[in-house]
């Protein structure tokens, strides 16, 4: 089985071409970006990827953007609107997916499997997310306001299923802020040394630049500045959701809650696009490989914690590649919440020397649908900055779910 | 033609039909349904109708649903009770839909199916009377609203203020009805109630807005708004939470009401009463739905009833009453008995502990001034009644004494001695006591015929139950007149014959004993209180015994030893009665008075003791263990106890254990009660779950002889 799936990934091979993004910025009012609306925010990427690699639109045959709130503007298919809005050749299509903070993600490796399936050539893959502009959780859902589904399924918010990790797994509220406080320290060092190559700033029609730098990051957080922040799910767990998540956790007495908007990720606006296809296609169009995608997993695990997903994720994905945990260079894995970074190092048995080494979504902040094919062109800004091969993204999913993707420079 | 919905036209074409079936109530059955389905084929052909006015000729205004045919339904017959509630639905449906307007005029009671028609009237006016009570009980029946209330009730005032009436079964009066928006208007008796109505129906003719109801207006929206409205799906998710935090997920009701009331946010108003139907055929199956009814209908009914009682005497009221004790529980019953109309007189060793008594009764007549319970009048009345006493000549002429000063058999003695020769011809002298046995206190007295046990639960003016415990000797007419005191007081008297610890106090201390006996043989200690509130009781068994006190749980232990009640090497749960006295001996732990017992307090709430892990776990019998094991442990333990007691005659009737276990020792409702249970969970399936525990934790886990008798019969325990 496994043989086959690596051969067949060999005999076609899903390579990335380009990886970019857009900075990222508070998602309120008042943030930088929220003048931009989010179909223009992902046409903008488009007309980049377009110009950076002087590329003919027609050839590229799908656009596949996550979003994860697909209501309002961002509503009905944003990544066919964003093509034609892009002003990209009328054979492109567009396809727009969900699954939750995987998305991003999602869109790559989807990306990579219909390339590698020699079905199609040339795919853009990535995500937008103007949480500024669409609130998030305003596409309503079952899980969330469904009095059968949530008392059937246990489900309780995913702030109270982190809060649930560190407890589980012995992390104090000092040990997650510590995590704040580096992913700060990280973000700002790699921002200010300009490690962040895949970064495009957002521009207006004219041209001119409304956004070149990530700004949401807090360079100053201190753990004694942290320590001081009210945790953010304990109103709400002790309205019940505790109670709920303990009915499943009964060796735990009570649910200490670590969380606080400071060890969380950040509710920003952003959008990622990253450009994957053949091998055969890259030479035709002069294309250079920057990377192949060498695997791509997903799985689920216990929906009440909800995001101890990515590690059994990477897991399967290193199977499937045939690798080991000592195979890989760099880790990247979504800082959604602190207790699951420090979770999913744990399951790897892996530690932060070689994750997340220029901080990540609690530093810079969180658009849900973008993250993933952020993530891809971080990981390869720095395997190319070390020159190091192997890099394994993941990231923590609503619902249990977890998602990983090994890449490998060529 | 029927008789039993009367029809009368007057000159205006108004149609009055006034309910009167055979039978105290107006009951919502096949009767009914023939009667309503009648009147509205008439209705709907009456050429020139102005408008009707349904009314009721009972005392209430429609009792709502037949219990007897909802009880009977069985896993299986869903369908069939859909379809019958789908027809009756659609005869509400048609009240509402008639081309004239319709007038709810409500003259009394209307609770259940009786607000529910109410609902379906274009207006409703009721009598503001205190016996007008208005509400959606269901939820209490383990059932829903299955007559349009959910659906009607949310549309009409929306989720939010709907919320507590649904979920809760709140009933209010008429002149909060008509704040909450449930009725339309007042009318100060019945005269006027029928004036009120037509001319609402004059002042609303056919084809105007008022002869339409709100949901079948165009445009209709929901008061509060529908599950796309700003913060309605979070409201959603943390009632659901807050459910949970009640319920424990152990009720489906609530659980039903709360999806049913969600999807009237979702659905359109037809679809939504086809899904209430639906949600309502699948409840009404359902064991807890069943347990509840059994409980706390049928066989509530028969305790307050009368069943347990001798049918020997007339009825007995108590005029003067005497109580010895000004304690915690004298004080609680002196409350009770002057607030009802009963002469006290208190009498302790000192002025001053029986005016601490008086203070209490003082302080909680005023909480009821307070709450509107209770007129200021009848409060001061209420507190006259009261009369203070160091003397036991005071006593003189008492037709019932309770003793209530504490545990101590010799002082019990030698108050029977002193006091017993005050009473009235014929008087009853009641002990209250949790654990001693009767028949030893009454030794002392010269007329042991006269002398029962009475066991209050605390606190006295808010707990329902009241313990009878009949002596060897005691005679019916005693037992008769304790019962009709009790009744009185407003107390639902169970009957118990004498026993160490009768029937609750010796039921409700064994998952104590065997949380102690879990934490002893290695069991995490937060896993058995979790577990424990998993099955639905208040508290977990470890914070109920800190309430109780370690202390006082083996006081009354060691006392029973003393007194030959019990043997030592009789105990079911050594380990556990071992780690008690060691808690308390070695580690100063007695209990929540005592300054912490398995849990340490502080001003930021309780936790487990931390020293208790180092001191028991063992993680190898914690592992080995499975939650399944932990819970039947802890629920098994009371269950088999009330056979036990079934068995010795210690109880005298199922629905006295029953109602007892639910409303004195905290058995959860859905379990219908302790004996109950077993007929849930069956038999056989019962006997050999037993079987399976004995053999892995030990021979209190055998099931009774009784049990097995039963099989044999073929019968249940009812």
């Amino acid at each position: 089985m496994l043989a086959i799936i690596l051969e067949a990934g060999v005999t076609t091979g899903a390579y990335i071409f380009d990886a970019i993004r857009t900075p990222r910025s508070k998602g309120k009012a008042g943030g930088s970006l929220h003048e931009v609306k989010p179909v223009a925010l992902a046409a903008g990427l488009l007309r980049e990827l377009q110009q950076r690699n002087d590329l003919d639109t027609s050839v590229v045959d799908d656009v596949i953007l996550g979003c994860v709130t697909p209501v309002g503007e961002q509503g009905s298919c944003i990544a066919k609107a964003a093509v034609q809005y892009a002003g990209w050749d009328e054979s492109v299509a567009g396809f727009q997916l969900d699954r939750f903070c995987a998305s991003g993600l999602e869109a790559v490796n989807t990306a990579a499997q219909k390339i590698a399936s020699g079905w199609e050539d040339l795919i853009v893959a990535g995500g937008v997310e103007c949480m500024s502009r669409v609130k998030m959780g305003s596409n309503g859902g079952a899980m969330f306001s469904d009095p059968e589904f949530i008392l059937g399924q246990k489900a309780v918010p995913q702030g109270i299923g982190a809060d649930l990790i560190a407890n589980l797994g012995g992390w104090s509220r000092r040990d997650v802020d510590q995590v704040a406080v580096t992913s700060q320290q990280r973000a700002a060092r790699a921002r200010d040394n300009a490690w962040f190559t895949s970064l495009v700033p957002v521009r207006d029609s004219s041209g001119a630049v409304i956004l070149a730098q990530d700004d949401f990051i807090k360079p100053n957080s201190s753990l004694e500045s942290l320590a001081a922040l009210k945790p953010s799910f304990q109103a709400m767990g002790d309205m019940g959701m505790d109670e709920l998540a303990l009915s499943k956790y009964n060796r735990l007495e009570k649910i200490e809650h670590v969380h606080t908007p400071a060890n969380s990720s950040g509710i920003v606006d952003g959008a990622s696009a990253v450009l994957i296809g053949s091998a055969k296609i890259g030479s035709a169009l002069g294309l250079k490989a920057r990377a192949r995608i060498v695997a791509t997993a997903v799985t689920s695990s216990d929906p009440v914690t909800m995001l101890t997903g990515p590690g059994p994720a990477a897991h399967k994905c290193l199977k499937k590649a045939g690798l080991s945990v000592r195979d890989i260079d760099l880790w990247e894995i979504n800082e959604a919440f602190a207790s699951v970074m420090l979770r999913f190092m744990a399951d790897m048995g892996i530690d932060d020397s070689i994750t997340n080494v220029n901080g990540g979504a609690i530093a810079m902040g969180h658009p849900l649908g973008a993250t993933g094919g952020m993530l891809i062109g971080i990981m390869l800004d720095e395997l190319e900055r070390r020159n190091l091969q192997r890099g394994l993204v993941a990231l923590c999913v609503g619902g249990g779910m977890g998602i990983a993707t090994i890449i490998e420079r060529v | 033609m029927n008789t039993e919905f009367i029809y009368q036209k007057d000159a205006d074409n108004i149609v009055t039909v006034t309910m009167d079936m055979n039978g105290p109530v107006n009951a919502i059955n096949d009767g009914f349904i023939a009667a309503l389905k009648e009147t509205l084929d008439r209705l709907e052909q009456e050429p020139d109708l102005a408008g009707v006015i349904i009314t009721s000729a009972k005392k209430t205004f429609v009792a709502g649903g037949d219990l007897n045919e909802l009880i009977a339904a069985q896993p299986g017959q869903e369908e069939g009770v859909f379809t019958r509630t789908q027809m009756i639905k659609s005869l509400f449906r048609r009240i509402e839909k008639l081309s004239a307007p319709s007038v709810a005029a409500i003259n009394g009671a209307a609770l259940g199916g009786g607000l529910e028609l109410a609902l379906s009237c274009n207006c409703r006016i009721a009598v503001n009377h205190r016996s007008v009570q208005l509400g959606l009980p269901e939820v209490g029946l383990g059932l829903l609203p299955g007559g349009g209330g959910i659906v009607r009730l949310t549309s009409l005032i929306g989720f939010q203020k709907a919320f507590p009436y649904l979920m809760d079964g709140k009933k209010i009066n008429a002149e909060k009805a008509l704040s909450e928006g449930f009725i339309h208007a007042l009318a100060a008796d019945q005269t006027a109630l029928l004036a009120t109505a037509k001319n609402w129906i004059i002042n609303n003719a056919a084809g105007s807005e008022g002869a339409s109801q709100p949901w079948d207006r165009k445009g209709f929206r929901i008061p509060g708004g529908n599950e796309s409205s700003p913060g309605m799906s979070q409201q959603i998710a943390m009632a659901s939470a807050a459910l949970f935090k009640k319920t424990r997920g152990l009720l489906p009701a609530p659980e039903f009401i709360l999806n049913t009331m969600v999807e009237v946010l979702r659905v359109d108003f037809d679809t939504a009463l086809t899904i209430e139907s639906r949600q309502f055929s699948q409840l009404v199956t359902r064991p807890e739905a069943k347990n509840m009814i059994n409980a706390f209908f049928f066989q509530m009914n028969q305790v307050a009833g009368g069943k347990s009682r001798p049918k020997i005497a007339e009825k007995h009221t108590v005029k003067k009453l005497g109580v010895l004790g000004g304690g915690m529980m004298g004080q609680g019953i002196a409350m009770v008995a002057a607030q009802v109309g009963i002469e006290v007189v208190i009498k302790d060793v000192s002025i001053e502990s029986a005016a601490k008594a008086k203070a209490y009764a003082e302080n909680g007549f005023a909480k009821l001034v307070a709450k509107g319970r209770m007129t200021a009048e009848d409060a001061s009345r209420a507190l006259a009644r009261i009369k203070l006493s160091v003397d036991v000549a005071d006593l003189q002429g008492c037709d019932f004494i309770i003793e209530a000063v504490f545990e101590n058999i010799e002082l019990k003695h030698a108050l029977v001695k002193e006091a017993e020769t005050m009473l009235a011809d014929g008087g009853v002298w009641a002990s209250n006591t949790s654990t001693l046995p009767i028949t030893r206190i009454a030794a002392a007295s010269s007329k042991p015929e006269n002398f029962i046990g009475m066991h209050f639960f605390s606190p006295v003016d808010r707990m329902p139950l009241l313990e009878i415990i009949c002596g060897e000797q005691t005679s019916d007419e005693t037992l008769a007149k304790a019962f009709d005191l009790a009744k009185q007081l407003r107390k639902m008297p169970i009957v118990v014959n004498d026993a160490p610890g009768f029937y609750t106090s010796r039921t409700i201390s064994t998952p104590i004993q065997e949380a102690a006996q879990l934490i002893a043989e290695g069991v995490d200690a937060v896993r058995i209180e979790n577990v424990g509130k998993s099955v639905g009781w208040p508290v977990g068994p470890l914070a109920l015994q800190d309430e109780v006190s370690q202390k006082l749980s083996l006081d009354i232990i060691d006392a029973q030893i003393a007194m030959g009640l019990r043997k030592p090497e009789d105990d079911p749960t050594p380990q556990g009665t071992a780690l008690m006295r060691c808690l308390l001996n070695e580690h100063g732990r007695g209990g929540r008075v005592h300054g912490g017992g398995y849990y340490e307090y502080s001003e930021s709430g309780k936790a487990i003791w931390s020293k208790l892990k180092a001191l028991y776990f063992k993680e190898a019998v914690d592992s080995a263990i499975s939650d399944a094991d932990i819970r039947d442990r802890l629920l098994f333990r009371p269950v088999i106890e009330s056979l036990v007691c079934l068995q010795d005659g210690v109880l005298r009737s199922v629905a006295d254990g029953n109602i007892g276990s639910i409303m004195g020792i905290g058995a959860p409702s859905w379990t219908g009660g302790y004996l109950q249970f077993v007929n849930t969970y069956g038999l056989e399936r019962f006997a050999e779950r037993c079987t399976t525990l004995a053999e892995a934790y030990g021979e209190r886990f055998r099931a009774p002889a009784i049990v097995a008798d039963k099989i044999a019969e073929g019968a249940n325990f009812n």
